[in-house]
């Protein structure tokens, strides 16, 4: 079962890149969707069977896999918008620095002491990869939803570390979590409208006018 | 349970949560109709004023103190209160001064009146209260610094109650900043403590040596951090704007109580050391000098009531230090006498100042209401038609000018007395002491000349213009909380040895290297008796005096006048003293630290002059002449700095990013 959760996590991993490379927001929606239905099923595989499993897998299924991808696609259609344009930093760059930080995950996550039965796993350097990824989406990309995907593939990150604690983890924390990333999603939902509305553009670089002089 | 209640420890506890809560009433506008949820505010707050006094005079007269820990841990540990002899004197004025200002506020803030903020203000009111008896209840730095920022904040909602005026919101701003600045310095005060004493609880009073740099550190921030609370000379400059432009009874209590709690820290933070080195206490005693003087230059400066009276506040705050530095220097040169007279006159006039400043604040307010103007020099002949507002300002002004037979006078004597004894050692200290003998004496002086100036232009002569005369007297509601200030500064004035005994337990509670020395008690020290005797003599003296005087005017045929005519044949009200032509001789001697500016407009030349203009008026000179250039010039120095702070998001995540790597990084070196 390792082996497959290892699998996975490989597959997470060239989501991350999908992400990181392509320009096109409903692709980016989708990728980012299949990575939390995958992400939903990884507990399953790595821990024995219980009823607390199989609702913690049905619930990140349905929130990470369909509601949010519904609630973002609801919006990048209200905005009609359908590609990040001049991003910050070019596709190439950004998947060239992907692939640096994702190789230093790997080498950081081999000299952190780690429990013996954590020790072959892929959980720690695939989580600080995705964590990476994440930010680095946050930082190049200017329109609001790219930011709003950015997020969510950063607190993919936070989730897979998550899991080696899984069974310690009590629900509420997990509903917690998963609360706090609703609520994001939904305010960075009706900011992207109002922003939409108002300034007839999306460009998040244009709202520096929010600072202080 | 209501036994346990009883006990002085649980009903100050119970009066600072009522304080809190006070206002709350207001904020639920369906269940009340505003003026009944005013007067149930009310009524919250002068229950809590009732409990927490009672709960700290038993505590004051039996000596007993308490301790209690909430049971909720904070990351830093446990959070801890108590109440000590200490704390039980503050919590005289932090319950007292916001009960009767609370009164006042019914009808000089009455509800119906003041729909818009009433209820904002009178929230963060009951919640000033309530944190200010939170920071002399804490015991540990990390909730000492909670309530404290509670404090700052509420007391910062009460300076802008009426935001929508540009000047208030100026002086809100200012404050705002100023009092974070000092919070900055508690952020550093605090862990230092910690690192020399190895816990966040407050060490027991001289436990730690004065010795070290880090106690040295620690001083300097508890001088810079409290002093700008208190208000000490160089960091006033929000004391003045924002007494001026919040609500006279928001002013009674800020100026009354808030500096008080500044000064609270700083003698708590300094009843920690044992062995305190000369140059301390000099420092002290040297702020205290040079607050009191140049405060009250500032103050006869001014035209405005209630910035003269913000002034003055400085002033009285200098004089706490002045007597602070004593006991400072007492401590090292080992004279019980200095350190028991100096520590007493500075606690005796924290409350001495809370009572009558409050009271002229209030008086203030009256006289301000009534003319609808801050501007002395467009007030006159407010005694007659408010005879008793006027009585308890005479007995205000006379209190703050430290003249017998009032409660001024006895802090005030109790400090010359500690400074007496001072000039009777040796060395640099004895030298220092000589000279702060006279500036104590001089700033009492300019005192009354301020005082005189006051009370004649506002209270005596004839209304300066119609539009700005005398209406009315206050109504009972303003009069009861003044008379009952009044009241209180009689009576400390004819009768301090009341508080002579609670005082001693004060003052050996945060020196005690004083504990066990013979022959030197406060009693034995103050003549209250000779005090009390003199007190009543001149009290008599006076009724007798004014008793003849009447007598004869009765007898002799009179002619009526004005009060301020100069001796002309027809005077008019314009001819009066102003506030500015009875202060001009001592601005221009003093021209050298207040920087007035004098605005003529055309010349005066020949037999008749034509039509010109001629007005003064004392900039807040410090502000001005220092602190704008000085930080202009930072501002200026350090524009590159600001490119930092673009306000794109994506470059603040990318402070994130190189955060996060940084510190993965530096995890493996």
């Amino acid at each position: 079962m390792i082996s497959l959760a290892d699998q996975f996590l490989v597959l997470v991993l060239l989501i991350n890149f999908i992400s990181l490379g392509t320009s096109r927001l409903i692709f980016s929606i989708r990728a980012v969707a299949v990575q939390g239905v995958i992400l939903g099923i990884l507990p399953g595989l790595i821990h024995p069977f219980s009823w607390h499993l199989v609702a913690i897998t049905l619930v990140i299924v349905t929130v990470k896999g369909f509601v949010i991808p519904q609630l973002l696609g609801r919006a990048v259609r209200s905005a009609e918008i359908k590609r990040e344009a001049e991003p910050f930093l070019g596709y190439v760059p950004t998947l060239l620095l992907g692939a640096l930080f994702t190789a230093l995950s790997f080498g950081f996550a081999g000299r952190l002491p780690m429990l013996p039965e954590h020790q072959n796993y892929m959980f720690v350097p695939a989580s600080i990869a995705t964590l990476m990824s994440g930010f680095l989406i946050l930082t190049t990309r200017r329109k609001a939803i790219s930011q709003v995907i950015g997020y969510l593939v950063l607190e993919n990150g936070i989730f897979i570390f998550g899991l080696l604690l899984a069974e310690a983890m009590p629900v509420m924390v997990e509903a917690g979590a998963l609360l706090d990333l609703l609520v994001g999603t939904f305010v960075m939902g009706i900011v992207i409208n109002q922003i939409s509305r108002e300034f007839s553009s999306l460009d998040t670089s244009l709202l520096t006018s929010l600072k202080e002089e | 349970m209501a036994q346990d209640l009883l006990v002085p420890g649980n009903l100050i506890l119970f009066a600072t949560i009522l304080a809190a809560v006070s206002g709350v009433p207001l904020l639920f506008p369906c269940f009340f109709s505003v003026s009944r949820a005013q007067l149930l505010s009310i009524f919250l707050m002068l229950s809590a004023s009732f409990a927490g006094l009672s709960g700290s005079i038993v505590t004051l007269f039996s000596g007993r103190s308490a301790s209690y820990e909430l049971l909720w841990t904070l990351p830093f540990g446990q959070a801890e209160f108590g109440i000590d002899a200490l704390t039980a004197w503050f919590l005289l004025p932090i319950f007292l001064i916001p009960g009767c200002a609370s009164l006042y506020a019914r009808s000089y803030w009455n509800a119906d009146q003041h729909l818009a903020n009433i209820s904002k203000m009178t929230f963060f009111f009951g919640l000033m209260t309530a944190s200010m008896s939170g920071v002399v209840l804490a015991r540990d730095g990390i909730s000492f610094l909670f309530v404290w920022e509670i404090m700052a904040l509420s007391a910062y909602f009460l300076v802008s109650t009426e935001d929508e005026k540009s000047e208030v919101s100026e002086a809100g701003t200012l404050y705002m900043i100023t009092t974070h600045t000092g919070t900055l310095g508690l952020f550093a005060l605090f862990p230092l403590l910690n690192l020399l004493s190895g816990s966040w609880l407050f060490p027991a009073s001289a436990s730690l040596s004065a010795s070290s740099w880090l106690s040295t550190a620690i001083f300097l921030l508890a001088l810079f951090a409290f002093g700008m609370k208190a208000g000490i000379m160089p960091l006033h400059i929000w004391l003045p704007s924002a007494h001026a432009n919040a609500p006279s009874h928001v002013s009674a209590a800020m100026s009354g109580v808030i500096l008080k709690v500044g000064i609270y820290g700083l003698i708590r933070i300094l009843s920690f050391f044992h062995g305190v080195p000369l140059w301390w206490g000099c420092c002290v005693l040297v702020l205290g000098v040079v607050s009191g003087v140049v405060g009250v230059s500032f103050a006869i400066g001014q035209h405005d009531l209630k910035r003269l009276l913000a002034y003055h506040s400085i002033e009285n705050i200098g004089i706490i230090f002045m007597g602070t530095g004593v006991a400072l220097i007492g401590q090292k040169v080992g004279s019980p006498a200095m350190m028991l007279l100096g520590m007493s006159g500075a606690l005796l006039h924290v409350l001495n100042h809370a009572l009558f400043k409050a009271l002229l604040f209030l008086g203030a307010g009256s006289v301000i209401h009534t003319t609808g103007t801050r501007e002395i020099d467009l007030m006159g002949g407010v005694a007659r038609r408010l005879p008793y507002t006027a009585l308890l300002f005479g007995v205000g002004s006379v209190a703050i000018c430290g003249l017998p037979p009032l409660n001024g006078f006895v802090s005030e004597l109790l400090i010359f007395l500690g400074l007496f004894q001072g000039i009777q050692g040796e060395g640099g200290a004895a030298v220092v002491v000589t000279l702060a003998t006279p500036a104590l004496a001089l700033l009492g002086g300019l005192a009354v000349a301020c005082f005189v100036k006051v009370y004649g232009i506002v209270f005596l002569g004839v209304p300066r213009s119609e539009a700005h005369s005398a209406r009315h007297e206050a109504g009972w509601a303003m009069l009861l909380p003044m008379s009952i200030l009044g009241m209180l500064c009689i009576v400390i004035g004819l009768a301090p040895g009341v508080l002579i005994s609670p005082l001693q337990r004060v003052t050996l509670a945060i020196l005690p290297p004083l504990v066990g020395v013979e022959g030197h008690s406060l009693p034995a020290l103050v003549p209250t008796t000779m005090i009390t005797l003199a007190g009543v003599f001149l009290l008599t003296l006076i009724l007798l005096i004014t008793f003849w005087y009447r007598r004869r005017l009765l007898d002799s045929v009179c002619s009526q006048t004005v009060t301020w005519g100069c001796g002309y044949q027809r005077p008019a009200p314009r001819m009066q003293y102003s506030a500015s032509s009875f202060a001009e001789m001592l601005i221009t001697l003093l021209s050298f630290v207040l920087k007035p500016h004098s605005h003529l407009s055309g010349k005066i030349a020949g037999i008749f002059p034509g039509r010109t203009r001629f007005s003064s008026h004392v900039p807040e000179a410090v502000l001005e002449l220092v602190y704008i250039p000085l930080l202009k010039l930072l501002y200026q120095r350090f524009s590159g700095i600001r490119r930092l702070q673009s306000g794109i998001l994506q470059q603040y995540v990318l402070y994130t990013l190189i955060t996060l790597v940084v510190l993965l990084v530096g995890s493996f070196i």
